[in-house]
């Protein structure tokens, strides 16, 4: 005890800078004032010309932090309950962009280019709270679990809280995982096969654990059907409040939400693999089976998400206490700046596979390979 | 012999088969796997209990 308090207190650097995340979710509105003082019609794509411009510029001026907080600090951060606020206010920020978004859509007589930038830059928002949600999802606290739901309900999305805990955290990097991308395979593949495999996984896992509960698989406690609900709910108020003029609006940023959430899902393990053990059970999940990046800007803005390899080997650490690993495979640059080369495959495949083949020396036997490549590379690789 | 249960991601650890993976023999009772020993799917603490009895016997 008294080496502790000898010891010179370990202070969070990023403490303040965990508030931003949740401005981040304003920054759709800060675009319609820009219209509004500017006049130019460009301001409604705001969130996307930040997202994808400004942050890979600042991922990659503002660089990497390599820090981890000392394994004494961890218990203290961990009970701070300063850090879980920081995530909460991120979900208030988020339907108040939605609405927003409801009444500018059902209120002003926009262009269709300008309704579209509109409903994209509240798609952003709302896909990058499914961060907030995933963050909140992974708790115990009925609290959290409630508001992890509520953040997932503008992208209709609320299965991926059953999901990605007992399906995605259990199979990760197996080429069983619909949410774990294959080396060879394009977004447009992936995206697809992780949309379908998602839903159909979350409501198998639900449907069994109704089962052991002794009730029916259509039940109000079914967390599939309970999240999912709120959607229709949402929806229907926002309807009902602005016009059916909305529902486009309400049906884009909920696609382009969901689709960013899986474009994130892509890079976070792509052609990565866990071993199978002669038991037949696949080896525990290391901090070598997910992407990491170290990237502050983007980092600070998805609440450590980015930080990857240590959540899923310690998925209970909050996000204030992830930790950098020195043999995790690591992203060249942050999520932002990763995502525009998901979106254009040849480059991706050019900078990613090369990684892939590096991290496992040459030995793609090793990696998730996408079953159209898998024969022809089993041949001359008989190490 | 019983059975527990992962809240977190219905791991069922058994203790008629124990873990032979990581190094827990079968017939390892619950109390005696180590305290440092997580959910082999999720990697969930044991310290902070997140494992339910579903099977006494």
């Amino acid at each position: 005890m008294s080496a502790v308090m000898t010891a010179p207190r370990w202070r969070d650097r990023k403490r303040y800078l965990w508030l931003l995340g949740a401005p981040v979710m304003l920054i759709p509105i800060m675009g319609g004032l820009l219209v509004e003082a500017t006049g130019w019609s460009l301001f409604w794509w705001f969130m996307p010309l930040v997202v994808y411009i400004v942050v890979p510029i600042a991922d990659a001026l503002v660089g990497e932090d390599r820090n981890n907080p000392p394994e004494s600090a961890v218990a203290d951060l961990e009970k701070d309950r300063y850090y879980r606020w920081a995530v909460y206010s991120a979900v208030p920020m988020e339907y108040a962009t939605l609405i927003w978004g409801a009444w500018v859509a059902g209120t002003a007589s926009l262009a269709w280019w300008e309704y579209l930038g509109l409903a994209i830059s509240v798609g952003m928002v709302t896909g990058i709270s499914i961060a907030v949600a995933h963050e909140l999802g992974h708790k115990t606290d009925p609290f959290e679990q409630w508001l992890s739901k509520i953040a997932l309900a503008p992208t209709g999305y609320g299965h991926f809280y059953t999901e990605h805990n007992r399906g995605h955290h259990v199979r990760v990097a197996t080429p069983e995982d619909p949410a774990s991308s294959r080396y060879g395979e394009s977004f447009y593949a992936f995206l697809p096969r992780t949309i379908a495999g998602a839903m159909r996984s979350a409501w198998k896992i639900e449907k069994a654990r109704m089962q052991r509960r002794g009730l029916p698989t259509w039940h109000w406690r079914n967390d599939a059907i309970n999240a999912w609900a709120m959607t229709p709910i949402l929806f229907g108020a926002l309807i009902v409040a602005f016009g059916w003029i909305v529902l486009p609006y309400l049906l884009i940023q909920a696609v382009y939400g969901f689709s960013l959430l899986e474009v994130v899902n892509y890079l976070e393990h792509y052609g990565l693999c866990r071993k199978k053990l002669p038991s037949g059970r696949y080896e525990r999940c290391q901090p070598t089976h997910s992407w990491n990046s170290n990237h502050v800007f983007s980092n600070v803005l998805l609440y450590g998400l980015e930080r990857h390899s240590d959540h899923h080997a310690n998925p209970l650490r909050g996000y204030e206490a992830l930790r950098h690993f020195e043999d995790s495979p690591q992203l060249p640059n942050g999520y932002a700046g990763m995502i525009l080369l998901a979106y254009c495959p040849p480059l991706w495949f050019a900078v990613m596979n090369r990684k892939v083949r590096a991290h496992y020396g040459g030995d793609l036997t090793k990696a998730n390979v996408v079953p159209r490549l898998r024969n022809k590379l089993a041949v001359p690789a008989t190490a | 012999m019983r059975k527990w249960r992962c809240v977190i991601c219905d791991f069922e650890y058994d203790e008629a088969l124990g873990m032979p993976d990581d190094g827990i023999a079968p017939g390892t009772r619950w109390e005696d796997v180590p305290e440092d020993w997580s959910c082999s799917d999720c990697g969930a603490p044991k310290a902070e209990f997140h494992m339910v009895v579903v099977e006494a016997a």
